[in-house]
């Protein structure tokens, strides 16, 4: 059987790139790729943690299947902003993006 | 071991795509290697024995979510400049960061031991899942769809061309 530490440290890599997606990327849809990628992560997580915690029960799925949930919304949301942003300025720079900065 | 083998090309497939979904510079080849990684991710999930996750995996992200950034990046062609740096100012900062950050977590995570039960998971957990969503979690499952609705509308509205 495969250990539970091999899939914790796939996804720990997997979090870390996508960390570094969304910290260092100019452009907005890259960013919310990294996200999409750090959410993809927690959720093996919770899926391994249930196979190996305690698989008779459904806990850890539900929770796999609520974080996918909230993820479709979110990048529904995440790209009609870009959308909207982009109609409005002409860009999908993040750093074009500093009216808020005094 | 067979499955182990499996699970390393897998693994090592899902992070390269990902990684590639960070370092390449074309948005759209960045858009396919995403969904490249969402499927590494259904097939360990594959190998978690999560079959309903695996399937629901390849249905809304590579399903939905995938298309729907391809729709987004098309959408948005005009807004990206050429001959800009792909990565902000920060990069080499944010790299050592994260690189702690990766340490760190592998260092705890192999150091933990982690209680493992042996049990298997039950033939008709498919059942059981969709009788927790009716029983148990109804709640956050009603909060699920007035999210999803909300979002939904919300999109619309703020995508929408206005006059």
């Amino acid at each position: 059987m495969i250990p539970l530490s091999w899939f914790l440290i796939v996804a720990a890599f997997l979090f870390c790139i996508g960390l570094y997606g969304v910290l260092v990327r100019r452009n907005a849809i890259a960013v919310l790729m990294g996200i999409e990628l750090m959410l993809n992560a927690v959720n093996l997580n919770l899926v391994a943690f249930w196979r190996y915690g305690g698989p008779t029960e459904v806990t850890g799925q539900v929770f796999a299947i609520i974080v996918i949930t909230v993820a479709a919304a979110e990048a529904a949301v995440g790209l009609a902003l870009i959308i909207a942003m982009y109609r409005n300025r002409q860009t999908v720079n993040v750093e074009d993006l500093d009216t808020l900065k005094g | 071991m067979l499955l182990q083998a499996i699970f390393i090309l897998v693994s090592l497939a899902t992070l390269g795509a990902a990684l590639l979904v960070v370092l390449t510079r074309n948005l759209f080849h960045s858009a396919l290697f995403l969904a490249a990684s969402f499927f590494g991710v259904a097939a360990l999930y594959v190998l978690l024995e999560a079959e309903f996750l695996a399937v629901v995996q390849v249905l809304i992200y590579v399903g939905a979510i995938a298309t729907l950034i391809v729709f987004a990046i098309m959408l948005s062609r005009g807004g990206v400049q050429r001959g800009v740096p792909l990565f902000n100012a920060e990069w080499a900062i944010v790299a050592v960061g994260v690189a702690l950050l990766g340490g760190v977590l592998i260092v705890l995570l192999t150091q933990v031991a982690w209680p493992v039960s042996q049990a298997a998971p039950p033939a008709d957990l498919i059942a059981r899942l969709g009788q927790a969503f009716v029983g148990p979690y109804v709640i956050p499952f009603e909060v699920a769809s007035a999210l999803l609705v909300t979002a939904l509308i919300g999109a619309i509205l703020i995508a929408r061309e206005r006059e």
